[in-house]
């Protein structure tokens, strides 16, 4: 699983952290879609591949990421601006896509088969996890 | 104490190989030198209790009965052999932070045969909502986010909440730190510390956020306490350690077990083979006794399920 890089990085920020929690932003059209629910697709071939070390942690483009096991694969994915991400659970447990400083993603609760998308405008990178597993993290990057 | 109690007490120890299972033995017993028997005699002790991440709501192969496991746990508190002093529940109450799973928490507790009965939230008790819905039943008397204290017997008691500013791993924040130190600034360094949090205060295993950042600031402000202890939830196995003067405990749940640090891709729930998972749950009791220089700490295994 990816690694804590930025433990420590945003402690001083920290206290303003969620502050607009409650009043997500959708500036950007943040949607959810409730999609039909597939069946589990062979469970063992994916947990190798999330357990896969190196090409995991590897930027990806593309602009869908599965949560799945517990992990937001991939864990990385680059981006050009203006593109729409989106994010489907396939975990039986529910998960969020919330951003890490304050940022844009707020997504609700995300129950099995849910998608959450976010149209990204701006370059930047930006830091997400959930907020019901906190050690789920990952990232967007998105460039000019 | 009377022969009654000192059979009970005998047959717990000497019982504990045998019935490892079924029966709620004591699976730990540590930091501390006060006997148990000595302790029911005594009027003075603070005796409590602690249990913790009963996840009401949660669905799963690991426990699909996480109703009827923390019912079980509240029978067994309530039938340790005398009245604790309080219960404390160190948070993830509920698994989504619904009503309805807040509703149900509260009157199951409501249960409890205690001289009163504390919480302090996990990160499960605030989905989408920062804890509204989790102080609004819980928060009556605490300030900021959900934190308090109190004494009790002669120890100073600190319910702290450290999962609301999370990144990855737990967080306490500027106003709760002062809060703690101002809090304790009137105490003598020879009052017992009791620190209560639903993430470690410790650096159990931060890569899966087992770890709170700034617990280091909260603790600096406890150095000069010749005893402090910090009991957590959250990691749903048991864990012991000291620094310093710092004794650390995590608690196990009432709901499921999670793999040990590192031995598992991410700390998910884990489904145990029929028949094991009661010896996963338990419960905790603790004991003070003045004159003593720290606390009895005993874990004893969940019944469950039922035989």
């Amino acid at each position: 699983m990816r690694l804590p890089r930025l433990l420590f990085a945003v402690a001083t920020s920290a206290t303003l952290l969620f502050a607009g929690h409650d009043t997500a932003a959708n500036a950007d059209q943040p949607a959810v879609t409730a999609a039909p629910t597939t069946a589990m697709a062979d469970m063992a071939d994916m947990a190798s591949k999330i357990a896969a070390p190196g090409p995991a942690d590897a930027p990806v483009a593309t602009n869908a990421v599965t949560i799945q096991n517990f992990a937001y694969s991939p864990a990385t994915v680059t981006v050009k601006a203006g593109t729409t991400v989106t994010w489907t659970n396939k975990d039986q447990d529910p998960h969020t896509v919330t951003s890490m400083n304050g940022g844009p993603l707020q997504s609700p609760t995300l129950n099995t088969g849910d998608s959450f998308r976010y149209t990204f405008k701006t370059p930047g990178r930006f830091e997400y996890l959930c907020t019901i597993h906190p050690f789920m993290t990952a990232t967007v990057v998105v460039t000019p | 104490m009377s022969r009654r109690q000192l059979l009970r007490h005998s047959a717990w120890f000497g019982a504990a190989v045998v019935l490892a299972v079924a029966s709620g033995e004591v699976i730990s017993h540590v930091d501390g030198t006060a006997t148990t028997a000595a302790v029911l005699d005594d009027p003075h002790a603070l005796r409590f209790a602690q249990v913790s991440d009963s996840h009401i709501g949660f669905t799963g192969s690991a426990n699909t009965d996480v109703t009827g496991s923390f019912s079980r746990a509240i029978t067994q508190i309530n039938s340790l052999g005398f009245r604790p002093d309080f219960v404390m529940h160190t948070g993830d109450l509920t698994h989504l932070s619904t009503q309805a799973q807040f509703d149900q928490v509260k009157q199951m507790m409501g249960g409890l045969r205690a001289g009163g009965v504390f919480t302090v939230p996990g990160e499960h008790d605030s989905v989408g909502d920062h804890g509204q819905k989790y102080r609004a039943l819980f928060g009556a008397g605490s300030k900021g986010d959900g934190w308090y204290s109190f004494d009790i017997k002669g120890v100073h008691v600190i319910a702290l909440v450290n999962t609301l500013a999370l990144e990855k791993l737990g967080h306490l924040g500027t106003d709760q730190l002062d809060f703690i130190q101002h809090d304790v600034a009137g105490l003598s360094g020879d009052t017992p510390i009791v620190v209560f949090s639903h993430i470690p205060l410790f650096a159990m295993y931060p890569t899966w956020g087992w770890g709170t950042d700034d617990a280091a600031q909260a603790l600096s402000y406890l150095r000069r306490f010749s005893s402090v202890t910090c009991l957590n939830g959250h990691v749903h196995q048991l864990f012991s350690k000291t620094e310093g003067n710092v004794t650390f405990h995590s608690a196990t749940t009432t709901a499921y077990p999670l793999p040990h640090p590192g031995q598992a891709p991410a700390p998910t729930p884990q489904t145990l083979p029929a028949g094991q998972l009661g010896a996963a749950l338990g419960i905790r009791e603790v004991t003070y006794q003045p004159g003593q220089p720290g606390l009895a700490v005993k874990d004893r295994s969940l019944a469950w399920p039922p035989a």
